[in-house]
């Protein structure tokens, strides 16, 4: 077999799709390119062990697998366009890479806040480099922590903030619950109070309308006019897909990159889409089509998109099923977890509380039509195993239209 | 094949156990138990195990 896969992008996705079009049984050759200078590592713990100072930056690096070994890496290069008639990737160095197939998993970036202000001090956490720059400030004493937006990675680093002996973290969203969005009133409520109770101040319903300070900054400006004192600030608000060297291809680019039921791009079988950019329909559920920035996705999505790929570059072209994951997350702040399966975000509308209450270990199910879409776990270790007991009965039958 | 898990990393979220029940599973405290030298059989089902660990924890040494 000859011939060439070309992944863009360098990341969890990139290499997963890498190991999986060797699974699937491509010997030809795989170059693998992406823009940070380092071999692919794992996101998570940025926000947690490594930004608490538990774990060292080395221990994130993934260990690639042996049937990968012969992958060739270009880091430290971005892809900045592509011709998917001509079949090339052209590169920031100027070189062009010619394809027989094509692998988008350029992932997001942070989104950040324009109000006006001064940049330094203010953080963003989605690479290494961000999280050492966060950890150096978040370690100098006396400093006090805005987070902007509590959603994910805004709760998590307020929590290990708090950890690191920070006194004064206060989480500002223009939501009147943190991750009220995946979760809902109920479980949001309870986690609002969790972290209050663990000395996090928030304000909710807020809107940010910039920054003071000259050259640094040194407080958060409200839209009402309040000022919060902040020598660190970090931005959560959300992340922006890294598609504009997709751009003059004809292809649906609104909010990631559009696929179909097989991971496809564009209608074009030669190329397909993987992790958090691809925003795929999961026939598990209702068919629309949706981004989804879980960790499992990367793995999910490689393993699908990289037999459908390979399968029609050897000719061996039979329709698979279509792309159906379970959908998982997990968040870990304070000392307590939330652990999810399944498709919560879908069944907000019907919350039940399955087992627990929601001042303590608490488990809620969500609902579509009386059946149960979604679980979400708050609390210790054994309120997380119970979540995992409906695993199975959510893997089993798909869910009619929500 | 052996396999090694780094229980400094290892947090019990046990997503190994439901993609190689034949090779980890969980004890009545939750926490992890395993086959350290499972049947080569089973190699595809560890790998998947071992990409499903968020803390990436897993290692198989052929």
């Amino acid at each position: 077999m000859s011939g060439r896969i070309v992944v863009v992008g360098a990341s969890m996705s990139g290499l997963r799709a890498a190991e999986q079009l060797r699974a699937a049984g491509w010997t030809g050759t795989i170059t693998v390119v992406g823009d940070e200078p380092h071999m692919p590592y794992n996101r998570p713990p940025l926000s947690k062990e490594v930004l608490a100072g538990k774990a060292p930056f080395e221990s994130l690096a993934f260990t690639p697998k042996s049937a990968a070994a012969d992958v060739e890496w270009r880091l430290g290069t971005k892809a900045v366009a592509a011709g998917l008639d001509e079949r090339t990737v052209t590169l920031d160095d100027g070189s062009t890479l010619a394809y027989d197939g094509l692998v988008v998993a350029t992932g997001m970036r942070p989104r950040r806040l324009r109000c006006p202000g001064p940049l330094a001090g203010r953080h963003t956490v989605r690479t290494i480099d961000d999280a050492q720059a966060l950890r150096d400030d978040l370690t100098r004493p006396g400093v006090r922590v805005v987070v902007v937006g509590a959603g994910f990675i805004g709760c998590e680093v307020a929590a290990t903030a708090v950890g690191l002996g920070v006194t004064e973290v206060t989480v500002v969203d223009p939501l009147p619950l943190p991750m009220v969005g995946p979760l809902g009133e109920l479980l949001a409520r309870a986690l609002l109070a969790r972290h209050e109770a663990r000395g996090v101040r928030f304000a909710l319903g807020a809107q940010v309308a910039g920054f003071e300070g000259d050259e640094r900054v040194t407080g958060v400006v409200l839209a009402d006019g309040t000022v919060l004192p902040a020598d660190v600030v970090v931005e959560s608000v959300g992340s922006v897909a890294n598609v504009e060297w997709l751009d003059g291809n004809g292809l649906d680019l609104s909010d990631g990159v559009l696929t179909d039921e097989q991971l496809r791009v564009g209608g074009r079988p030669d190329v397909v889409a993987v992790g958090d950019v691809a925003r795929f329909p999961n026939a598990r559920y209702d068919g629309v089509p949706r981004r989804v920035e879980h960790w499992s996705i990367p793995t999910d999505t490689a393993k699908h998109a990289a037999r459908t790929l390979v399968a029609r570059l050897t000719g061996a072209d039979a329709e698979a099923a279509p792309f159906s994951p379970l959908p998982t997350f997990w968040s870990d702040q304070h000392e307590f977890r939330l652990q999810s399966f399944g498709a919560p975000a879908l069944g907000k509308a019907d919350v039940r509380v399955l087992d627990g209450d929601p001042d303590g270990d608490v488990l809620a199910g969500y609902h579509v039509d009386d059946r149960l879409v979604g679980v979400v776990a708050l609390g210790g270790h054994k309120a997380a195993m119970g979540a995992a007991r409906y695993r199975t009965q959510l893997m089993k039958q798909p869910v009619p239209t929500a | 094949m052996k396999v090694v898990v780094d229980m400094n990393k290892c947090q019990d979220h046990g997503q190994c156990v439901f993609a190689a029940p034949d090779v980890f599973s969980m004890d009545d405290d939750g926490r992890l138990l395993f086959v350290p030298d499972p049947d080569d059989a089973l190699r595809e089902e560890v790998e998947e195990a071992a990409d499903v660990c968020p803390l990436q924890a897993i290692r198989i040494e052929d």
